[in-house]
């Protein structure tokens, strides 16, 4: 882009390789690791390898949910449905798993399945319908509230998660490392491939830049916005289903604490609100940067009022430094 | 006869809002085991009064062609502010109230610096300072409680001459204080403007700035009002994350029955007071009809749905395929 194009005297002195380094993925980094210093001189268990594996495992719920999340924040979009997403996937897994021996197996596809729909939803009305993302994603957040609530009878379920989805979440094939991490390992590097070599991929940013652009281009820009929003909801309802497992039962209210903190994740990581820009690296680092800093002030026993302003400020402190849109002209 | 079909296409939305509410609220009072008694409509206002406030300070900020989704938290921050000042003798009250609607000034003032002067979007901006307004309300009542003075909030909630419900003279009053001079004035033009075409209002040498900056502002403000009131009928304060949810929520989908384009630049405030009513309505029509309650959350969801459907039928009239993509 235009940065680099016409590098100006300060970075076109630096080696090649760190220019190549967008600063915002650079300054997420940066923070982690000053985290890290700053919580191993509070306590000098933070810096152990089982703490920060157990990190990384919780971190890996928020980096599945991320993903989605990634993807259509790319396209110039928002996905505001993803607290009753998570909740929905969550529940529709572990309501199959009480179903006899097929439903322990359909579990985790029903859960994931019932995701996409709301996606899918979420996409047909962006895409097709051309509803504002952030207004057609709050209403299905609304109708999934509505539908589980009346599922539930306004009680947490009583169904518990299958072993599968236990043993996805806690267990570790790979001795030491976490299956969870395994699975958002996959997920991500499936995620880079996609965004980087495929027409896919490569499509959605260039939608994100310009929709119009794309498609005269000859991009089918309609069916790649509704794929994306429908992967969306998969991944988000696939972290709902992780954290089943994580907890063994679905819970009401269990997707309203990931909304703010997938999206600042991966505005922290230098992806454009706007569309069209950002890294699965960076998204990488925002998760990890979002999770230690839940963990340093859980560990610092913040009350969740403190918790609540800290995210807020932080996340408009970064978006100042470096989220912000071009000045009228 | 031209000019009156001119202010009937601006104010289609508004009286599309106020038929499909009149509409709503007569099978509602016609079904309801009272009927129309000045109890019915003195509790269906105080109910709508709630919500019209919130929609008002969201349609402020849509008409800029921006959202606001902290409006919510600002009613949920000034509520549990209001439990612990408007309290004591007619003085301390009066400060209590003043302080009150000024934190809510502060909060839309802080979203508009942010959103117009430190040039961030507007949803990512108000869900982060929305959190924040959260967080302070959250330490103001870790636990529901506190108080109000009683006697205001029984004159505010109660009924003027035995007839008229005073939260709806309360409405009105701050129409005429806030939204009518801000519709009048050079800045509520430029946000109108603004939300119609930034690029336009800025070559027509437009306050573009200043004027989105009061919109921003005084949907604080009306937010605030919003939060003193809940205060004056629940006699609580409560830092309950649902409920701001469930009310930023809700006055989108009022603003949006009301006929204020999500796109800006068109609608108006009394649009979006019929709309409020109008959605309220709707929930309290299941309880006369004796459905369960449970079915309620899905009810608002699927009208909600529909509402921002409808936007799609502009669809139709478009000729040009690109300009499906704006």
């Amino acid at each position: 882009m235009s940065d680099t194009t016409t590098a100006d005297g300060a970075s076109s002195r630096m080696p090649r390789f760190l220019r190549k380094v967008d600063p915002a993925v650079a300054t997420s980094f940066a923070c982690i690791v000053a985290l890290l210093v700053f919580g191993s001189l509070y306590s000098t268990s933070f810096l152990s390898p089982e703490y920060l594996l157990q990190q990384l495992k919780v971190a890996s719920f928020l980096g599945v949910i991320s993903t989605g999340m990634m993807l259509v924040i790319l396209l110039g979009q928002i996905d505001l449905s993803v607290p009753w997403t998570v909740a929905t996937g969550a529940m529709m897994a572990s309501a199959a798993a009480a179903f006899g021996p097929a439903g322990v197996v359909l579990a985790i596809p029903f859960g994931i399945l019932c995701g996409a729909a709301i996606g899918l939803v979420n996409g047909i009305g962006v895409a097709y319908l051309r509803i504002p993302s952030m207004i057609i994603t709050l209403a299905t957040n609304a109708v999934a509230q509505g539908l589980m609530v009346v599922y539930t009878g306004g009680f947490s379920p009583q169904d518990s998660a299958s072993e599968a989805m236990r043993w996805l979440a806690t267990g570790s094939l790979i001795p030491a490392v976490p299956n969870a991490v395994v699975v958002w390992a996959i997920i991500g590097a499936a995620t880079v491939f996609m965004l980087t070599r495929t027409t896919f991929g490569r499509s959605v940013y260039a939608i994100g830049n310009r929709e119009r652009a794309a498609y005269l281009s000859g991009v089918e820009t309609r069916r790649i916005v509704m794929i994306a929003f429908a992967a969306s909801g998969a991944l988000s309802a696939f972290g709902g289903v992780l954290l089943a497992g994580y907890a063994s039962k679905a819970a009401q209210s269990m997707g309203d604490a990931y909304l703010l903190p997938a999206i600042a994740a991966v505005v922290l990581g230098g992806t454009s609100i706007l569309g069209g820009r950002g890294s699965y690296l960076g998204t990488v680092a925002g998760v990890i940067l979002i999770t230690l800093l839940q963990s340093i002030l859980s560990v610092m026993q913040m009350p969740e009022a403190g918790r609540q302003i800290i995210y807020g400020v932080v996340i408009v402190a970064m978006l100042l430094l470096y989220g912000r849109a071009p000045a009228s002209r | 006869m031209s000019e009156w079909r001119y202010w009937f296409a601006e104010q289609k939305g508004t009286l599309l809002a106020l038929g499909i509410f009149v509409a709503m609220f007569i099978i509602y009072t016609a079904n309801h085991p009272a009927g129309f008694t000045a109890n019915v409509v003195q509790t269906a206002s105080n109910k709508g009064v709630l919500l019209a406030f919130v929609a008002m300070a969201q349609t402020l900020v849509v008409i800029t062609a921006g959202i606001d989704l902290s409006v919510g938290m600002i009613f949920l921050l000034t509520n549990c502010l209001a439990s612990w000042i408007v309290v004591g003798s007619p003085l301390e009250t009066t400060l209590g109230v003043i302080a009150v609607l000024l934190v809510g000034v502060l909060c839309g003032a802080l979203n508009g610096a942010i959103v117009i002067y430190g040039r961030l979007q507007p949803i990512v901006a108000t869900i982060a300072t929305g959190s924040i307004y959260f967080g302070i309300a959250l330490l103001l009542r870790p636990y529901p409680g506190g108080s109000v003075n009683e006697e205001l909030a029984d004159a505010l909630t109660g009924r003027l001459f035995g007839v008229v419900p005073s939260s709806l003279v309360a409405l009105v009053a701050v129409v005429l204080i806030v939204w009518v001079p801000f519709r009048r004035s050079v800045f509520g033009r430029a946000a109108y403007a603004a939300g119609s075409s930034e690029v336009a209002a800025y070559m027509s040498g437009v306050p573009i700035k200043r004027g989105k900056f009061l919109a921003y502002t005084l949907a604080g403000l009306l937010a605030s009002i919003g939060g003193l009131f809940l205060t004056f009928f629940t006699y609580t304060g409560e830092a309950a994350f649902a409920s701001g949810n469930a009310y930023t929520l809700f006055s989108i989908a009022a603003v949006v029955l009301g006929g204020v384009s999500l796109f800006g630049g068109r609608g108006s405030a009394i649009g979006a007071i019929f709309g409020a009513f109008a959605f309220r309505t709707i929930g309290d029509l299941l309880f006369v009809f004796d459905f369960d309650p449970l079915w309620q959350p899905l009810f608002q969801g699927v009208v909600l749905l529909l509402a921002v459907s409808l936007g799609a039928f502009a669809l139709f009239r478009v000729k040009n395929r690109l300009e499906w993509f704006g």
